[in-house]
């Protein structure tokens, strides 16, 4: 029998996106109000699972055309470059930077290197609880 | 590096070439290829002695670890001189022998000399050496090739159990030196024997002293086969009898007594040392000559009579060590050592002979059994005259050199009696009355070797070949050293200047009178020496004629009450017992293994608590208790403990979640907003995992069942919860200095341009941790990848990759 998931289906276009948006303001307001990189990360595979289950594996791998495994090292690769950016301007490794910056569009917003070492930790949780969920949920 | 050390190296870099000469050179004997070596080296020798005679001493050094004091020091003076002219002299001779005793077509020749070269320059190491780490090198050296050697033979059973017994007992001795050498070390600060032994007169007062002379003496004791460590010696005569001649008669078992005379000066002022090397020689002695009756094998009889030579020379040495306590005008222990030295150039002449003789008994006749042997003389004449010479002069019968040397012998042992020091006056007097008895009994199986193998009837039948006078080259090197105990026991001084003297004042060092001067004479007068070897003579004659009479004296001495038998029970009962040990804890069961990690955390953490009296409890920082704090805590708690009496896993899972969640409930309770968010999802996230491993549990998994109540499982839980409990308790109520963490609430904005303080101390002040957990979180996803993608079954991996 075919079941028909027309209302969980319609929810998840909605609600998935809502999540997103939530595990990106998560992931932004890291460094002043709760949050950051790694519930963040998690939040944006809560959605990914989200539409796994309303739809089905093959869906999702077409809609988001991502190798996770190649994700987790992209993530390690951004947060050791970051680190790196210090020792080539001299200082130990790991060492921020950050400061007000006037940008063309955004106008006066902080910028802080701290970020980008988050990103790396949202990459890397991304791809290692999807890599999870894929490979077993694909195993027999 | 200079010649002396070239002479030391050089049977090393020919054991190199060996191989070659042995693959490329097939129609000569390999043998001949070495035996100019140790000819050299003893006409090298040879031409120090009038220098060392003159008193000097020559000393070469190479650097080799000197950051440790650990240098290639040499030294040659009488003791050392003499043991080189021993070891090449004799090694001549026996390279000779064996090139006519080892068939060229059927004897692995490359591996057998390779294997005497080893040992020969192990053996001129070691009584070269100055520095006693060096020593020691060359002293396991002599034990490794001496394995080798005893091993030859390796398809026969015997061989290589020889060759392991005596391999762990001269390795334990070798060990026990090195423990020795070691706290010599700590107490003097340096590894040169003579440095040591020109402090010893303020090393005696050190702790340390009479444990490194017992441990020393331990290395001396098995390396020279003496009581109870013996047994080796005749378990090692499966080697191929230039081996036996060369090895366990002439050179290596004399290493030991070699390093009791070499440390005499240093240690001779403890009286234990004395005690210890006197006695226990002694009893050697005795006990060597009384089991060498009962063989029944020559090599037998040979190997328990070296044992009860070595012990002679070894308590000879014991009671020289006295001079050391006496005036040196008008001292009669002098004489002792000379009689030690006497000894130990006479044992190497005669007992080599002996050796080479039986091993032409048993080249030309096929056996060594004194059973089946008989009858020889007439057949073989030289070798009979040869075996006459030697066991003559064993037995100390004139005009042998045995026999000088037996008298100056009970010259020393009746010395004892005047003997004053560390209680030898009480018990001393027994030392004369066991020599004589072992007298005795040295004459009766030196009669038994020569005339039970050489007289008698012929019994042709029981013998595997039809004998014969052996080849020349056979003969030669025996004969030579035949001629040598007939020169040595009629011109008995001919030596005494050259190398006795300066190997026995290089025994006693500062002890020895400048002027001194030996005269060995064969006649000297009607002393009590003379009326001893009379009688030794005659109980010997009767001992011999009825000895299947008093047979009967072994039988209490079975096998089952020997020393082999405890060697042999307690190696099988180590193994034994090893192995139940292992078997009893190392069961394979993860839940034992967790049961011996708690307990000993249990033991060492409570242990450590109550001994540094560290308990304390003190409420003075304790925040009140809320009631939300009270209501969380009894949630979890009814949690926690349910999950032991809940009978499905199902159940237990959530229940676990359960518990996860009022975790995070406890983190937003104590103001931690991140912990909170990320503990509710992890716990999501577990749970979920856990259901996926329920579902796919197999289905007699899944049957309900209680968790089964075990003791110790309770206890060890128990336990463990009050051992981790208190340790928090003392832990929280002794506080020994604030917490930093005031410095990230001030600096947070100001250093850091952030305001979550929890995200600017995970990817800003310690970033590096969060760098490191993230590539463990990637290393755990790869690793669940690889479990499920890569199932490689047993059939070497055909259905790899299956999956994908």
């Amino acid at each position: 029998m075919k079941t028909n998931d027309v209302i969980l289906q319609t929810a998840t276009k909605v609600v998935s996106l809502v999540i997103v948006l939530f595990s990106i303001r998560l992931f932004f307001s890291g460094h002043y109000y709760a949050g950051g990189g790694f519930v963040g990360g998690l939040m944006t595979s809560a959605a990914i699972v989200l539409i796994m289950v309303a739809y089905d594996m093959k869906t999702v791998r077409a809609m988001l055309p991502i190798n996770y495994r190649i994700l987790i090292g992209v993530g390690l690769l951004t947060a050791v470059s970051t680190g790196l950016i210090a020792v080539f301007q001299g200082d130990p490794f790991l060492t921020h930077y950050y400061g007000y910056f006037d940008l063309p569009i955004l106008g006066k917003t902080s910028l802080h290197t701290a970020a980008l070492f988050d990103l790396g930790v949202y990459l890397v949780v991304v791809g290692v609880t999807m890599t999870i969920i894929q490979s077993i949920g694909e195993s027999e | 590096m200079s010649l002396l050390h070239w002479a030391i190296l050089s049977p090393f870099l020919l054991a190199i070439i060996i191989p070659l000469m042995y693959k490329y050179a097939k129609r000569v004997h390999t043998g001949w290829f070495v035996l100019w070596l140790p000819l050299v080296l003893f006409i090298y020798f040879i031409s120090k002695v009038t220098k060392i005679s003159n008193g000097t001493t020559i000393r070469e050094t190479v650097q080799w670890i000197p950051s440790l004091n650990i240098n290639f020091d040499v030294v040659i003076d009488g003791l050392s001189l003499l043991f080189a002219l021993l070891i090449t002299g004799i090694g001549s001779l026996v390279v000779l022998y064996s090139i006519f005793y080892l068939s060229k077509k059927k004897e692995k020749l490359h591996n057998f000399y390779v294997y005497l070269l080893l040992f020969m320059g192990a053996m001129l190491g070691v009584v070269l050496s100055d520095n006693l780490i060096v020593l020691y090198t060359f002293w396991e050296f002599t034990s490794l090739s001496s394995f080798l050697l005893i091993g030859y033979w390796y398809h026969r059973e015997r061989s290589r159990y020889g060759a392991q017994k005596s391999m762990l007992i001269t390795v334990f001795g070798g060990l026990s030196m090195l423990g020795g050498i070691v706290l010599l070390y700590v107490m003097g600060g340096t590894f040169s024997i003579r440095e040591l032994i020109a402090q010893a007169g303020t090393l005696i007062n050190h702790d340390l002293f009479i444990a490194a002379a017992i441990l020393i003496l331990l290395g001396a004791f098995t390396k020279s086969a003496q009581f109870p460590f013996h047994i080796w010696l005749p378990d090692a005569m499966e080697a191929p009898t230039p081996v036996s001649a060369y090895l366990h008669s002439a050179t290596m078992v004399k290493a030991g007594l070699y390093l009791v005379a070499r440390l005499s000066p240093l240690f001779a002022a403890e009286g234990i040392w004395l005690w210890l090397v006197a006695g226990i020689g002694l009893l050697t002695l005795v006990w060597g000559s009384f089991s060498a009756i009962r063989q029944t094998d020559l090599k037998g009889i040979l190997a328990f009579s070296t044992v009860s030579q070595l012990g002679l020379i070894m308590s000879l040495l014991g009671l020289g060590a006295a001079a050391l306590h006496y005036p040196i005008d008008d001292n009669i222990y002098i004489a002792t050592t000379v009689a030690a030295v006497f000894h130990l150039i006479n044992h190497a002449t005669f007992k080599g002979s002996l050796f080479m003789v039986v091993g032409i008994v048993d080249h030309e006749t096929g056996t060594r059994d004194i059973r089946k042997l008989g009858g020889l003389m007439s057949l073989m004449p030289i070798t009979f005259t040869i075996a006459v010479i030697g066991a003559f002069s064993m037995a100390g019968l004139p005009p042998f050199n045995g026999f000088l040397s037996k008298e100056m012998f009970f010259t020393g042992m009746l010395s004892v009696l005047t003997l004053d020091i560390f209680n030898f006056e009480t018990w001393g007097v027994l030392f004369p009355v066991f020599a004589w008895i072992a007298s005795v009994f040295t004459f009766t199986y030196s009669m038994i070797i020569v005339f039970k193998t050489f007289t008698g009837k012929l019994q042709p039948e029981k013998l595997e070949k039809k004998p014969h006078e052996a080849p020349v080259g056979m003969l030669i090197s025996p004969i030579i050293l035949a001629v040598l105990v007939v020169v040595f026991g009629l011109f008995p001084n001919l030596l005494t200047d050259s190398i006795i003297l300066p190997a026995a004042s290089a025994i006693l060092g500062d002890a020895m009178p400048a002027d001194y001067h030996i005269h060995i004479s064969m006649w000297h007068g009607f002393q009590p020496e003379l009326f001893m070897t009379i009688g030794v003579v005659l109980l010997g004659i009767i001992l011999y004629k009825t000895w299947p009479k008093w047979k009967v004296v072994y039988k209490p001495f079975t096998e089952k009450w020997s020393f082999n038998s405890l060697y042999n029970n307690g190696l099988k009962y180590m193994e034994y017992g090893s192995n139940k040990l292992a078997v009893n804890t190392m069961t394979g069961s993860i839940r034992n293994y967790l049961l011996y990690i708690f307990f000993f955390l249990i033991v060492s953490l409570g242990f450590t608590l109550f001994w540094k009296d560290a308990f304390s409890i003190s409420l003075d920082n304790t925040a009140p208790i809320g009631f939300y704090e009270l209501v969380l805590a009894v949630i979890i708690s009814i949690g926690a403990i349910s999950i032991l009496f809940v009978k499905s896993r199902l159940t237990s899972i959530i229940v676990l979640g359960s518990v996860g969640y009022t975790v995070s409930l406890f983190f937003v309770l104590f103001r931690a907003p991140d912990l909170a968010l990320t503990q509710l999802v992890i716990e999501t996230v577990s749970t979920a995992l856990f259901l996926l491993c329920f579902y796919h549990l197999p289905e007699n998994f899944r049957k309900e069942e209680r968790i089964r109540f075990k003791l110790t499982n309770f206890m060890i839980s128990l336990g463990v919860g009050v051992v981790v409990t208190l340790i928090a308790l003392s832990a929280s109520s002794t506080k020994l200095f604030d917490s930093i963490s005031q410095y990230y609430v001030d600096t947070t904005y100001t250093e850091a341009g952030g305001q979550n303080m929890v995200n600017v101390i995970l990817v800003d002040y310690r970033g590096l941790d969060t760098m490191f957990e993230i590539t463990v979180l990637g290393l755990a996803a790869l690793g669940i990848y690889g479990m499920i993608k890569l199932r490689l079954t047993k059939q070497g991996g055909k259905k790899a990759n299956e999956n994908k």
